[in-house]
């Protein structure tokens, strides 16, 4: 299946002070699929996720979004670039002082000619869409649990219904229960709305179950992408310990018994 | 670049009404597509095709889902045709998740909810004076424990909280005070001199920088500086869990956090309103000398003959009380941080206004107090 690359990083080099994070980086995300990002602890997942969302200039290399030069681009482009995607922090990331419905309110007041009262209620449709109940748009950030928090943030990154989305470890921190059901929330909103999903990750479960390809970053670049069955293939010490360890097994057979 | 065209079809008066969209249907043109598919007559059914749609996104999936929704609400049935699989999922998902407002509670109103509001404020800021009060206790037991067991003393803590407290602040306080004995001396000469009475000034200066401005205004800058950073130290260690953790590992937040603060401000503020009084008569002497022409030397005779030793202790006694207060309002205050940032920045600038207000209420009594006594 040939689909055209919506992001496209070459030779992308990020380094703080002396330390070299990513040293020739090349990515592709194809258009409309989910991808995983692993790696171990420091390895500069979620710089290169940053790096990507244009919250960190690199040192070298070129990011094409779009088919745009996103580095090379001005403000007003890249703003234009920025409106097209959604980024979910990992704890949400919400604005303390508003509530939930005015926190996803917030990037829809960027369009034009949308009456308060239609703008309100699309908020409160893609909080419902997140799957947090209609009572929790009144909420402040502070009164949520951690999973609240991060449907809501989801809710916030898909206000403009982006082509991108970004996930910082949306499952982190949540009960098994919590995070499956996030997987499956940003499954379906993928397939529904033909998103492409970028996801920096630890869970395995979210990789077996909805990451259409994986990448593998290592040695300061992406080491090897492609669909999980590819990753039990691959013969590198850390690739083949991620997963084929007793965690990723566990996993797998989760899958099969639910498949 | 976001157009939409609706267009509207009924070839006679039986057949079935279609309604044709063309172009965006997204947010950008929401507003638009609202407004055209609610402005729609009333039908037994209503066809809606969407084949030459070039975009949809929630949005316009949205406006769909809702119209058909409203319509089979009164037994009128929609048909939207010319979907895709993937708008049909799109609008499916939608239509499961279209929103059902809770029904919306009158908001009880009336004397009696006004009363009950300051019933609550009242009963609220009684048990917030209770509270830091206990603070004030659990000081005290503190230190009593630690004159007991010098070992849990934490001596570096209560030298860093100093310095900061204390010496980084002498040059603020050195200069509000010889500000504020300018300002009285010059204040002062400019009525005095209507009399003939300019050597007054001394007595005018002194005795106000004395008894009262040196030891209040000093204890409000300290307020505002070293409060607010306790408020704001402490409470970021409560967002982070480190007091919670200190209590897992058996160290008393009492000690090692209030303590060492508290102590250095017992310690310093009076020092520091020395440093005021100081450098207020200095201020004082100068302007009195430059307006009124009265000589250093003449200034320093007439403060140590005419103006009691008193006055100055008045001031002073003052000090220990005003540094308990601004410590204990601080670190309690810090102490009530919950998890997120903005009870942070409140708690902060609010431990300040109560800090303040309580020095300020309490010098008041001690007026009164000295008044009383005659001192």
């Amino acid at each position: 299946m040939e689909r055209d690359a919506i992001i496209r990083i070459r030779g992308l080099r990020n380094q703080f002070g002396p330390q070299v994070i990513h040293e020739n980086l090349d990515l592709d995300v194809m258009r409309g699929e989910v991808l995983g990002v692993v790696g171990g602890s420091g390895t500069g997942k979620s710089v290169m996720l940053r790096t990507i969302a244009g919250l960190r200039r690199p040192q070298a290399g070129s990011i094409e979004i779009f088919g745009q030069d996103a580095l090379g681009a001005n403000d007003a482009a890249r703003r234009e670039i920025d409106l097209r995607m959604g980024v979910m922090f990992q704890d949400g990331a919400l604005f303390s002082s508003l509530t939930v419905r005015e926190n996803v309110e917030v990037p829809l007041q960027n369009v034009r000619g949308l009456p308060p009262k239609l703008r309100r209620e699309l908020a409160d449709l893609k909080i419902s869409m997140s799957g947090l109940p209609y009572s929790a748009g009144d909420k402040y950030p502070s009164e949520l649990s951690g999973g609240m928090r991060k449907r809501a943030g989801l809710a916030r990154a898909l206000a403009l219904d982006p082509e991108i989305l970004f996930l910082d470890e949306p499952t982190a921190g949540l009960d098994p229960i919590g995070a499956a059901a996030i997987d499956t929330l940003v499954q379906q909103l993928s397939r529904a709305l033909g998103l492409t999903v970028f996801l920096v990750t630890h869970d395995l479960d979210t990789l077996h179950a909805i990451c259409d390809r994986i990448a593998v970053l290592a040695e300061k670049r992406v080491l090897v992408t492609g669909p999980m069955a590819r990753m039990l293939e691959v013969d590198h010490p850390w690739v083949r310990e991620y997963f084929h360890g007793p965690r990723s097994r566990a996993a797998a057979d989760a899958l099969q018994r639910n498949a | 670049m976001a157009e939409l065209v609706v267009e509207s079809r009924q070839d006679d008066h039986s057949a079935t009404p279609r309604v044709s969209l063309r172009g965006d249907m997204t947010v950008q043109t929401v507003a638009r597509l609202e407004q055209a598919l609610a402005a729609l007559p009333a039908a037994q059914e209503l066809i809606i095709d969407v084949a030459q749609v070039d975009h949809m996104d929630t949005a316009g999936a949205w406006a769909l889902a809702r119209l058909r929704r409203r319509r089979e609400a009164q037994d009128q049935r929609v048909r939207i045709d010319g979907l895709t699989a993937q708008l049909e999922t799109l609008l499916e998902r939608v239509d499961e998740a279209l929103p059902q407002p809770d029904p919306p509670q009158a908001p009880p109103r009336g004397l009696l909810v006004q009363l009950d509001a300051i019933g609550r404020a009242v009963a609220g800021g009684l048990a917030l004076a209770a509270e830091a009060l206990a603070y004030f206790g659990i000081f005290l037991a503190r230190l009593g424990r630690s004159l007991r067991h010098p070992g849990e003393f934490r001596l570096t803590s209560l030298v860093h909280h100093c310095q900061d407290v204390g010496w980084r602040a002498v040059p603020i306080v050195a200069l509000m005070g010889f500000l504020i004995g300018i300002v009285l001396a010059f204040q002062g000469s400019v009525q005095l001199r209507q009399f003939g009475a300019e050597v007054f000034v001394v007595e005018l200066i002194a005795i106000s920088m004395l008894r009262e401005l040196g030891v209040l205004l000093t204890a409000i800058i300290v307020a505002g500086r070293t409060g607010s950073a306790f408020t704001a130290a402490i409470g970021a260690m409560r967002m982070r869990e480190e007091v919670d953790a200190m209590r897992t590992l058996g160290i008393d937040p009492g000690m090692v956090l209030f303590v060492p603060r508290i102590l250095a401000l017992l310690i310093t503020l009076p020092i520091l309103t020395l440093v005021a009084n100081v450098a207020g008569l200095v201020g004082g002497a100068l302007m009195a000398w430059a307006e009124l022409g009265i000589a250093p030397q003449l200034f320093y005779i007439r403060l140590t003959e005419q103006v009691s030793v008193d006055h100055a202790i008045v001031g002073l006694v003052k000090a220990p009380v005003f540094a308990v207060i601004i410590g204990v309002i601080g670190c309690h205050a810090g102490m009530r941080v919950e998890g997120n940032t903005e009870s942070l920045g409140r708690l902060t600038s609010s431990a300040v206004v109560a800090a303040i207000f309580t020095v300020i209420a309490v010098d008041a009594l001690f007026s009164v107090f000295f008044a009383r006594l005659g001192v």
